[in-house]
């Protein structure tokens, strides 16, 4: 398995990571028995009389080298979008900006489009903001998979 | 910038006296060893020679000694091979342990997809397995026991005597692989009572493709590479004469310096373990305190992911295994660590540090310094706090 000179980059010197102080939505992926955890943090600004866009935008992950380096690659890539513009992202966006990822490492992409997907979301309920069909939709299928291992894995995560 | 090899148990750097010893044997002695004429003899009698010699480093007899290109081969023909050799006498029953290595997992896993029943053993929190579970589970249809020796990730050294005895008195086979073990624990195949044993060359600072099965006499095995009869028929294959008397010298030289080596490795494992116990929070170590390889040291590090670490370590300058990689089939770490029951963010974060004979004291000091810079780095992007 080769990471891509991209990647690699993202992994040393990874971009927005952090906490951001009172965000405006944060949203969490992956699961520890997986060996992956995101958490991405949202910061809105408003822009002229009515655009909302995504001013500041930070990220804390435990995970391989490839999920340090999507982590970083999305929080480049939301940065300035509009909510609009952000949720149209998706897995190959990542893995185009990060110039490849291998194949057992796709997964890495899929964690961080979660993740934002779910700070969106968690937003957008906060601000008491329609949910488009799209997002619900994915908002489930990210809590289906969480219910699946935890399901599976109880009595190890559980474990003291 | 120098390199830091801290991954010995993966592999050894060939020893330059065996690379010496093994030179003539690639383009003036080549002859193979089936070959009737003087060449071909010259080349048998080294073989035979080492044979010899391998087998006194065990306490087993030259003609139980069987050549084979690695230990994964060897471990597949003591399980596959004592399995197809009995199936007829009603034995069907395997049992091993759930910390072997991948290759007699997955020789037990096939076994099963052709009819054999394959029971694992519980270890516990150290890597030990149960005798009591052992015994409750040896029955009339078990033919073969085969446990790890020295456990490759954990460095967990199995008191496989006892485990040979009760297998003895029940008559079944023993089988261990002591590919890890072999030069660092003492074995005596008579006193420990094994009936098959896997070691390996490149493991020893001999060169990759040459491995031994020791099969004790008497023992039914089939073979599972079939042709010209090398090795008595149990493994055909033109004989790898080079690699064999690399193996030879590895293991002569290991007769004379193993014990003052293995002090050495030791003390330098110990200061890896404590340099890093020490100096950073959190970490504990897996696998046993004194039952282990002298070489192996296994760390858990609790808010960084293996791989992650593995990564940026290589960029300092170091060199480490993790059994814990979020990677292929499906993501979930090591299996060795899972049966010790380690909780999720342990087994995920975890690194193998073996040391071996060209490992210096300056080198392991440094690389604690490294270990301290590269934690402190990736702390800062992980989401746990300790």
């Amino acid at each position: 398995m080769i990471y891509s000179k991209k990647v690699l980059q993202h992994f040393r010197s990874p971009h927005n990571y952090g906490e951001i102080k009172n965000p405006d939505g944060v949203g969490e992926a992956g699961n520890i028995v997986c060996g992956d955890v995101m958490s991405l943090y949202l910061k809105m600004k408003k822009v002229g009389k009515k655009e909302l866009i995504i001013d500041e935008v930070k990220f804390k992950t435990y995970g391989c080298a490839a999920a340090i380096a999507t982590s970083s690659a999305i929080t480049d890539l939301v940065r300035g979008k509009t909510i609009e513009e952000a949720l149209k992202l998706s897995k190959n966006d990542i893995i185009e900006f990060l110039e490849d990822l291998p194949p057992i490492k796709i997964h890495c992409s899929i964690l961080a489009i979660d993740a934002l997907d779910e700070a969106i979301y968690k937003y957008l309920i906060d601000q008491k903001k329609p949910i488009s069909q799209d997002l619900q939709k994915k908002h489930e299928r990210i809590e289906q998979g969480r219910k699946l291992i935890e399901e599976r894995y109880k009595k190890w995560m559980t474990k003291k | 910038m120098k390199k830091i090899y801290l991954d010995y148990a993966a592999t050894t750097p060939v020893d330059p006296r065996v690379l010496k010893e093994m030179m003539s044997y690639f383009s003036k002695k080549f002859a193979n060893t089936i070959s009737l004429h003087e060449m071909g003899q010259i080349a048998s009698n080294a073989v035979e020679n080492s044979r010899k010699i391998i087998a006194s480093f065990i306490n087993a007899k030259a003609e139980e000694i069987y050549f084979t290109s690695s230990a994964s081969e060897s471990n597949n023909l003591a399980l596959k091979g004592v399995a197809f050799g009995n199936r007829e006498k009603e034995k069907n029953h395997i049992i091993i342990s759930s910390i072997e290595h991948d290759c007699v997992l997955e020789s037990s896993r096939w076994l099963q997809r052709q009819g054999f029943k394959v029971d694992e053993l519980d270890v516990d929190k150290y890597g030990f397995i149960k005798i009591n579970q052992l015994k409750k589970l040896i029955n009339k249809s078990t033919v073969l026991v085969s446990v790890i020796h020295g456990n490759n990730e954990i460095g967990t050294i199995q008191n496989i005597g006892v485990i040979g005895k009760i297998c003895r008195e029940k008559g079944v086979y023993f089988h261990t692989d002591a590919s890890q073990s072999l030069g660092k624990v003492k074995i005596d195949v008579e006193k420990m009572s094994i009936d098959l044993l896997t070691a390996s060359s490149h493991k020893i600072y001999g060169p990759k493709g040459a491995a031994i099965l020791y099969v004790k006499k008497g023992v039914i095995i089939e073979p599972i590479i079939h042709g010209g009869g090398h090795e008595k028929g149990l493994r055909s294959s033109t004989i790898n004469v080079p690699a064999i008397i690399g193996m030879k010298k590895a293991i002569e030289i290991l007769q004379k310096e193993g014990k003052k080596e293995n002090k050495k490795l030791e003390k330098l494992r110990d200061l890896l373990i404590k340099g890093i116990l020490e100096n950073i929070k959190g970490t504990r170590l897996n696998g046993h305190l004194i039952k282990r390889l002298s070489n192996n040291a296994n760390i858990s590090f609790p808010s960084i992911e293996g791989e992650s670490l593995l990564m940026e370590l290589n960029f300092e300058g170091v060199e480490v295994s993790t059994g814990s990689a979020c990677s292929s089939r499906n993501l979930m770490p090591s299996h060795v660590l899972m049966a010790l029951g380690a909780k999720p963010q342990t087994a995920h974060g975890s690194i193998r540090l073996s040391v071996g004979r060209f490992t210096t004291e300056e080198e392991v000091k440094k690389a604690i310094k490294v270990f301290i810079k590269v934690v402190n780095k990736l702390k800062q992007f992980s989401p746990f706090k300790i």
